[in-house]
């Protein structure tokens, strides 16, 4: 196996675009694992953990932009303000883990379980790649995440980082797991409101073959709070039977099976109860912010 | 003067003396099986059956043959031996020709340059298999149309149990139901050895295991080679909790070596070592018991079914096992109780900690629970009441002669203080909820419950075994004063027993500086590092060789220095009347090296109506468990328990501690996640990713009490340690569960399905019909295959 070490972006790209079936590989999580049990043999490695320009990010204004090589540790410790974003972090893994993890190995994994992927999802976020003949291009994180472990990649390309607006509402990730920490998601879901968008976000990870978002859910519920004027005014309250009605609907948004992991039917509960939580979090915490100011 | 100032030895017997492989193991630098090296080592590497049950047609292996950097390809015409081995009968082959029987069986070896190469070349081995309908259930392996694995048919022993009058009436009956799945033993070191090919035509193995005689009692016949050429040395053992009692990569090591006259290694990966030991039995068990009014147990009738899987392992001795303990720690005038281990298509099951009782202990504690509520009586007074103590008569009819401070581990589990209540959700992090670092809720739906258990096991081999334990003792001059060298073939695998014989042997001869000889097969056999066994049987043989050394130290004291009187040994002196006669190093002008065996009390087979004094003696525990359930998502977190031990004596009470500990993890692993998912035959969960054990964030503090009433006549009056918080913790966590939930729950792992009512309980039709057998003895007895273990030990 052949192990090839840019130390600059540059590099980097030459190297994917004279060797494009070379793989690559950052915290290792993911590829080592598979390598160790000899799922997967790539003849030639690029380790991209020399280039300091993928392990960085910025906020302009409210636009996010977060570099593929930044970990789930530097996540925490340094955007701790992007909620989900933290929270979908921390339920990563180990502390080794997620010193090692990042998120564009999240993003080139393609796993429906990608602990990342739904906070990614739920803000509408840009997939942005690049390469060497091409420069960047940015792809909606659904038409970069076409299967499961598919992306849209082009065998030249490297993923750059992920761009979004921060949203202003509040916003949650939860993961449910049969153990109290490392373990991968049997369901995952992020929720977040954009009350400057009069929009909300819910966003499943572990129900179908990719992440989905639950539109008509969505839809249903920025209705429901603009007809009893919650957008308007937090401490309104919202009606009886939406929290239900809303989480029926993001029900209705997934595609579940049984694995070793969970039952399909229990997923679907799982997803019933997160999603009313979730809701109810929200309207609460907006409620209690409108008490306060 | 100076000698008026040489310090107390430290680390005798009693104290929490600090373990010997403690630092190495923290700080990464002690060497484990998978660490083994050498210099002109080829590796091994083994393909396996991906079917449950197949007719080989054809094995092609000239491709692998071919390979780069390959050296051997071997099937089982290439085994010189005897071509079938095994724990109690060798029905086992060393690799498969004509039929594989489960999925997961070895079929051929390669040995090759480096790791990648072997698997590389493994993967070129074809074979042909024609799919044969397999058995996979173990209520279906009974079925007289059930496929026939073995010549002697699918069960492998049958434990009929009767006491009293079985029929006897009682005035109270509750009828239970219960299941638990396939745990696996998850040793952090995966199945590691080193086979050296020596210049006598032998070869000298380096080997992760848990008894290093009783593996060359296998190993040799299928070399075809006398015991005494193959020589057995201890590799650092990561782990074993019943896993490494059977074979694993020793006779395939050897074979690769004798034939490529080159040392060869074999490791395997988290998936193979999951495919490649036994696990625990999968158990099924109907269970009536009958109470007066009072509260008085009056008849137990039980049935036991557990799932051997495709080769016997130690089956017979786990369902036998299973069957006397059934009862639990009660007395039980009347019982009739059938406990049955059958053959499938599954993957083997063996020895793993606690050998049975935990899940019976599943079900009696579940059925004290069921009785308590039917009779209005405080379940753990329906405990009290009813437990056994020194005199009591078994339901074997076997009388509990040592100590059985029942009443006592109760009283200390019940009377701990509970965990403070919860605060209110607000002020909760969400990391200590149930979902722990998931992040799923608020206190939503969150109840706690309280469950207890009781549980009792043997300490030590049953039913006639004599596993005796041979030691040497070495007192020897050294530079800084006397040392003691302890040399014996007993296995430390992480439980604390290297550092025990380095405190029995402070304490018989006042020596503070011990070293210990590497466990290998230059003495006689110590026996398994199992069934709670080797403190008692270990810690006695050095006690017996000590003595020894003892008597001829004051053998030279009297000759050489004329002291008289009473002698005794205390801080690197001998005393006379108590009065500091010679100090020990000037009387080892030459060593003094003594080699004794410790045997237990002899034991009996079950007689024809499974009565007989069949168990050396027995350990108690109890344990309280404290969890929160969130209702809504069907999660649990255990919030405490409380541990009560009845260690006799406490060797190393912080090792007693570490046990109760590790075994309260192993055991709420059960309660809560652990399950090898079977589909078909197949391991669906074969890594870590997906069989999952409890982290840190799953475990809760928890408190041992230490139960100190010495066995009478055994060394110390100590009793092992190893499997006791193991046996009760799957019961109590569940029972805890159950208190929250007010769901049945019969079925340990309780998964979120169950919580949440998306699954409905275990169900049976019927108890299942008593298969016809000749008698108590497993089905290979009566069939003359060769038996293992047992033959070593009377031949000794």
């Amino acid at each position: 196996m052949e192990v090839l070490l840019p130390r600059t972006l540059e590099e980097a790209l030459a190297m994917k675009a004279s060797t494009p079936e070379a793989v690559p590989i950052a915290g290792g999580t993911d590829l080592m694992v598979e390598i160790n049990f000899d799922h997967a043999r790539p003849e030639i490695l690029i380790d991209l953990t020399r280039v300091a320009e993928l392990a960085s990010w910025r906020l302009d204004g409210d636009r996010l932009f977060v570099g593929a090589g930044m970990t789930y540790a530097r996540l925490l410790r340094e955007l701790p303000q992007m909620r989900a974003l933290a929270e979908a972090s921390r339920s990563v893994g180990s502390p080794q883990i997620r010193n090692r993890g990042t998120l564009g190995g999240n993003l080139g994994t393609a796993s429906p379980a990608g602990d990342s992927l739904p906070v990614l999802a739920a803000h509408d976020a840009e997939v942005v790649l690049i390469s060497a003949a091409r420069g960047e291009r940015s792809v909606p994180w659904d038409a970069f995440l076409v299967g499961v472990k598919r992306t849209s990649a082009r065998p030249d390309e490297l993923i750059l980082g992920a761009r979004w607006r921060a949203l202003g509402g509040p916003q949650s990730f939860s993961k449910v797991g049969t153990r109290n920490a490392m373990v991968i998601a049997v369901v995952s879901l992020c929720f977040a409101l954009d009350p400057e968008a009069r929009t909300a976000r819910v966003a499943l990870g572990s129900v179908a073959p990719t992440v989905v978002r639950a539109p008509e859910a969505e839809a249903f519920l920025a209705a429901a709070f603009e007809d009893a004027g919650v957008w308007d005014d937090p401490g309104a309250p919202v009606p009886g039977g939406t929290v239900e009605a809303f989480a029926e609907r993001v029900v209705a948004a997934t595609r579940p099976i049984d694995d070793v992991r969970g039952s399909a039917a229990y997923r679907r509960h799982a997803v019933r109860v997160l999603a009313q939580r979730a809701l109810r979090w929200a309207v609460g915490e907006r409620a209690t912010e409108a008490m306060v100011s | 003067m100076s000698t008026q100032l040489r310090e107390r030895v430290r680390g005798v017997v009693g104290e929490s003396a600090p373990r010997i492989d403690g630092v190495p193991k923290v700080k990464g630098t002690f060497a484990y099986g998978s660490d083994l090296w050498h210099e002109r080592m080829l590796w091994g590497a083994t393909l396996r059956s991906p079917h449950p049950h197949a007719r080989i047609r054809r094995i092609e292996v000239g491709d692998a043959v071919a390979a780069p950097g390959v050296h051997a390809v071997l099937t089982a015409d290439d085994v010189p031996g005897k071509k079938l081995y095994g724990l109690e009968f060798a029905d086992t082959p060393v690799l498969a020709w004509d039929r594989v029987l489960y999925a997961g069986q070895p079929v051929a070896i390669v040995a090759a340059e480096t790791p990648e190469l072997a698997r590389r070349a493994v993967a070129r081995i074809v074979v042909e298999y024609e799919v044969l309908p397999a058995v996979t259930d173990m209520e279906r392996a009974l079925d007289p149309a059930a496929p026939k694995l073995h010549e002697w048919g699918n069960v492998l022993r049958h434990v009929r149990i009767e006491h009293g009058d079985p029929d006897a009436e009682a005035e109270v009956w509750v009828e239970g139901y219960y299941e638990t799945a396939m745990q696996d033993q998850a040793p952090l070191g995966p199945e590691a050895g080193l086979a050296i090919p020596a210049e006598d035509g032998g070869v000298d193995l380096i080997v992760s295991t848990q008894w290093l005689h009783v593996d060359r009692q296998q190993i040799a016949p299928c070399l075809g080679l006398p015991e005494e050429k193959v020589r057995l040395t201890l590799a650092g053992v990561g782990g074993a909790f019943g896993s490494r009692e059977d074979l694993h990569m020793q006779i395939h090591a050897c074979l690769l070596a004798l034939y490529t006259n080159r040392p060869v290694k074999m490791s395997y990966d988290r998936r193979e070592s999951f495919l490649a030991h036994v696990h625990r039995h999968p158990s099924r068990i109907w269970m009536r018991t009958g109470a007066s009014r009072e509260g008085k147990l009056v008849n137990v009738r039980a049935r036991l079914l557990i799932d051997g899987g495709a080769f016997a392992s130690s089956s017979p001795a786990v369902i036998g096992n299973a069957t006397t303990f059934a009862a639990g720690p009660y007395e039980v005038p009347n019982a009739l109780i059938e406990g049955t281990a059958v053959y499938t298509n599954n993957p083997p099951c063996g020895a793993m900690r606690g050998f049975g009782a935990p899940q019976v202990c599943f079900a009696h504690e579940a059925q004290m629970d069921r009785l308590a509520r039917e009779l209005g009586i405080d379940p753990i007074e329906l405990r009290l009441m009813n437990a056994v103590h020194t005199g009591s008569v078994l339901p074997t009819g076997q009388v509990v002669r040592g100590s059985a401070p029942v009443r006592e581990v109760i009283e200390l589990a019940r009377s701990a203080s509970l965990p403070p209540e919860p605060e209110p959700p607000p002020m909760r992090h969400p990391m200590t909820l149930p979902g722990g670092a998931g992040n799923v809720g608020r206190g939503e739906g969150l109840r706690r419950g309280v469950g207890f258990a009781v549980g009792y096991k043997n300490i030590a081999y049953s039913e006639g075994f004599d596993d005796f334990h041979q030691a040497r003792v070495t007192l020897a001059a050294g530079p800084g004063g006397p040392v003691v060298e302890v040399h014996s073939a007993g296995v430390e695998c992480g439980q604390g027993f290297s550092t025990v014989l380095a405190q029995v042997a402070r304490t018989e001869l006042g020596v503070d500086r011990v070293t210990l000889h590497a466990a290998d097969t230059q003495l006689d056999s110590a026996g398994s590092t199992s069934a709670s066994r080797q403190t008692l049987m270990g810690g006695g043989a050095v006690q017996l060789a000590c003595a020894a050394v003892r008597q001829e130290l004051f053998d030279r004291a009297r000759s050489r220095v004329g002291v008289t009187g009473a002698l005794s040994l205390a801080d690197g002196w001998v005393l006379a009347e108590g009065v500091r006669a010679v100090e020990i190093a000037d009387l080892l002008e030459t060593p003094i090296t003594a080699t004794r065996t410790f045997h237990h009390r002899r034991t009996t087979p079950l007689d024809e109506r499974g009565q007989g004094d069949v168990h050396v003696m027995f350990a108690f525990a109890a344990q309280r468990a404290v969890v929160e359930v969130d209702v809504e998502l069907g999660l649990v977190r255990v919030v405490q328990v409380v541990s009560a031990i009845d260690a006799g004596r406490a060797i190393n009470p912080q090792a007693v501690e570490g046990q109760s500990e590790g075994g309260t993890a192993q055991g709420l692993g059960l309660a809560v996640m652990e399950e090898l998912q079977l589909r078909d035959g197949v391991i669906a969960n074969a890594s870590f990713t997906d069989y999952l054990i409890p982290t840190i964030l799953d475990m809760p503090p928890v408190r041992t009490e230490i139960v100190e009433v010495p066995e009478p006549d055994v060394p110390f009056g100590a009793k092992g340690v190893g499997e006791h918080a193991t046996i009760v913790s799957t019961a109590a966590i569940v029972a805890a569960i159950r208190d929250a939930t007010g769901r049945e729950l019969n079925r340990a792992p309780v998964r979120p399905d169950d919580v949440v009512g998306l699954r409905l309980p275990a169900s049976s039709a019927s108890w299942p019909p008593a298969p016809d057998v000749p008698g108590q003895e497993p089905l290979p007895a009566y069939h003359g295959v060769a038996r293992g273990q047992s033959a070593l030990t009377q031949s000794s």
